[in-house]
């Protein structure tokens, strides 16, 4: 019963929030609350990874480009050349294209969305997988080490490829139509129904890895990061239960990206961008690590203010002074933060 | 239950075992005693596959094991009580024991209760501090929660490496009285020790283990009486010449 209720607390503050800005006419608020909600489904993801497997990841930013840049590019790339391509025939026969109008009126043929998107979270899972299983053997300085070059490696993929529109990203992305109804899209109208949908993931992964947390396996995930060999001895498979939960957390960072993505229109490389990563690490940190609900309260908050232009241009600086604070200061995050000790401790070090 | 055939294991290009072998009978107290650097941990590694034998046979209830990786090791019956307690620090003690019962997930949740209550009775100190962070606890009582985490798994053999160390003798004593206990429930124990005499003491048979190789075995009580043994780890200057 304990474990539903910050879930029902987080419900019914979406639904508040969205009455509020309801009551006092500021729904503009909605479009910067949506996407906090998707880069808050990527956090959470982090959150299990890191503060409950303790495996770092300094390359999450990159599994959110592979979801957000595979699903724009499939859906936006226009096949028609490609149409007698058998593959293509097999596509379309499957129902997996659509075909649309371009600027100037001509026939043009893309990707479903549904498919660009299973395309995407596949082509993830097996990325994940790939580079998960030589890179989780290693531990500590090293991981974060390794995880930051696969960030690199999107980063650098990304800007340089022609097909994933090199420094200017991919625009133009169309809408996803989930289901008769209901489409994650930018579009005015369908602000209020974006909104829902997003923090109702958000509810759904964070319920899903509540749940997964308190089970059997979260208790043997929560023991990998006290003692890796003697998790290991006592009979849990210490090297699946990392690498599946880097791949979960790298699905939710795609699945993410593809949303917010088809909600913004288009995606650039600054998405892919080692800042990114590290802001996810930073908020991570100020929620406390092994907080799923304070990686999510403080995901929140931070990508708001980040989102309404708060920190200015300083926005990158300001995600890394806060790890720089949280780790001097808090390092079991700012909601376990007592102030006296933090400043004892820093005393103590001046000494 | 336990049977090993010319052991050889190590680390990397560093051969540390060579050619062990013993046994372990069911119901017994087997105690290997030997020097620091001499190989103990890395025989216990090995049997529990953190560490790869590179030749010989593991043989544990009529199967061998030396092929297997450790997590399956423990599924067939064999916990590790590891050197230095390696307790999960930032879980409670209750915590720690839930985990122990890990490969016996079959088991309903009033099985899980009772092994816990045992697990109390056996050391009622634990039971007083359930609640409290294992990391928080004393060396013994992270020593008795180690132990009572290993059993937890109703193992069929349990291995113990060095649960005396940094212990105060009176804690020690205890330590090796429930020991005893075990083996009166009909449990079966590999006793790894750097503290000899309390080790032969309460086992039934003794291996001595010299840099990486067997070098004397026999019942515990003529081992303690052995003349080598005595000069090398009882720490009795027996005179020669
Ligand atoms: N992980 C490792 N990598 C390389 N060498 C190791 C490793 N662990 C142990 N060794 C070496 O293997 C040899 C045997 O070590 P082991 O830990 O098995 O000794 P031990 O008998 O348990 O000693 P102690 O009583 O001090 O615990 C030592 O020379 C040690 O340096
Ligand atoms: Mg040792």
């Amino acid at each position: 019963m304990k474990r539903h209720l910050p879930l029902a607390l987080l419900v019914l503050t979406a639904i508040g929030v969205q009455q509020l800005t309801h009551a006092t006419g500021t729904a503009f608020y909605l479009t910067p609350l949506t996407m906090a909600a998707y880069y808050s489904l990527v956090i959470v993801g982090l959150c299990l990874l890191m503060g409950y497997a303790g495996q770092i990841s300094l390359g999450h930013a990159g599994f959110f480009a592979i979801g957000g840049y595979l699903s724009a590019m499939l859906t936006t790339r226009d096949l028609t050349p490609y149409q007698d391509n058998p593959v293509l025939v097999l596509l379309d026969k499957l129902g997996c294209t659509v075909t649309g109008q371009d600027m100037f009126g001509g026939a043009v043929l893309h990707v479903h969305p549904w498919a660009a998107f299973a395309c995407a979270i596949l082509i993830t899972i097996a990325v994940a997988y790939g580079i998960g299983i030589p890179v989780l053997k290693l531990k500590g300085h090293y991981l974060a080490m390794a995880t930051l070059g696969f960030g690199i490696i999107v980063y650098r993929l990304v800007l340089a490829s022609p097909l994933f529109g090199e420094a200017d990203g991919i625009s133009e992305v169309p809408a996803f139509p989930l289901f008769p109804g209901l489409a994650v899209s930018g579009g005015f109208e369908s602000r209020v129904s974006n909104y829902y949908l997003a923090w109702g993931m958000v509810a759904c992964a964070m319920w899903l890895l509540a749940n997964l947390i308190h089970s059997r396996v979260g208790r043997a995930l929560r023991a990998i990061h006290g003692a890796e060999d003697a998790t290991n001895a006592m009979g849990v498979n210490t090297a699946r239960y990392k690498l599946n939960t880097f791949v979960i957390s790298a699905v939710l960072a795609a699945v993410a990206g593809i949303f917010l993505t088809h909600y913004n229109g288009g995606i650039g490389p600054s998405e892919a961008g080692i800042m990114k990563s590290v802001r996810y690490v930073a908020i991570v940190a100020i929620g406390g690590m092994a907080n799923l609900w304070g990686a999510l309260v403080m995901g929140s908050l931070l990508n708001i203010m980040s989102l309404r232009g708060m920190f200015g241009s300083y926005d990158d600086a300001v995600f890394g002074l806060i790890l720089i604070v949280i780790m001097l200061f808090a390092p079991r995050g700012l909601l376990g933060l007592s102030l006296p000790q933090g400043l004892k401790r820093l005393l103590k070090r001046g000494e | 239950m336990l049977r090993i055939k010319n052991l050889e294991a190590g680390y990397g290009k560093l051969r540390v075992l060579k050619r062990i072998s013993l046994h372990v009978n069911p119901g017994e107290i087997v105690t290997l005693i030997g020097a620091n650097g001499a190989g103990k941990t890395t025989l216990l590694s090995t049997i529990t596959g953190l560490v790869r034998a590179t030749a010989g046979e593991i043989v544990l209830k009529g199967q061998n094991i030396e092929t297997l990786k450790a997590e399956k090791i423990v599924f067939r019956g064999c916990s590790l009580v590891p050197e230095g307690r390696q307790v999960f620090a930032t879980m409670s003690v209750r915590e720690n024991l839930v985990l122990g019962s890990y490969v016996q997930h079959r088991q309903g949740k009033e099985q899980l209760r009772e092994g816990i209550e045992y697990i109390y009775d056996l050391f009622p100190v634990l039971r007083e501090r359930k609640a409290q962070l294992a990391g928080t606890l004393s060396g013994g009582e992270q020593q008795m929660l180690a132990m009572g985490r290993a059993l937890m798994a109703k193992p069929a053999l349990i291995m113990l490496d060095e649960p005396s160390t940094g212990l105060a003798p009176l804690v020690v004593k205890n330590i090796f009285r429930i020991i005893e206990r075990l083996r009166e429930e009909g449990n079966t124990v590999l006793l790894i020790e750097q503290n000899a005499k309390a080790a032969l003491k309460v086992a039934d048979r003794g291996y001595v283990l010299e840099t990486g190789k067997i070098i004397l075995e026999g019942q515990a009580d003529e081992l303690l009486a052995n003349r080598d043994v005595q000069r090398a780890y009882l720490g009795r200057d027996v005179k020669e010449n």
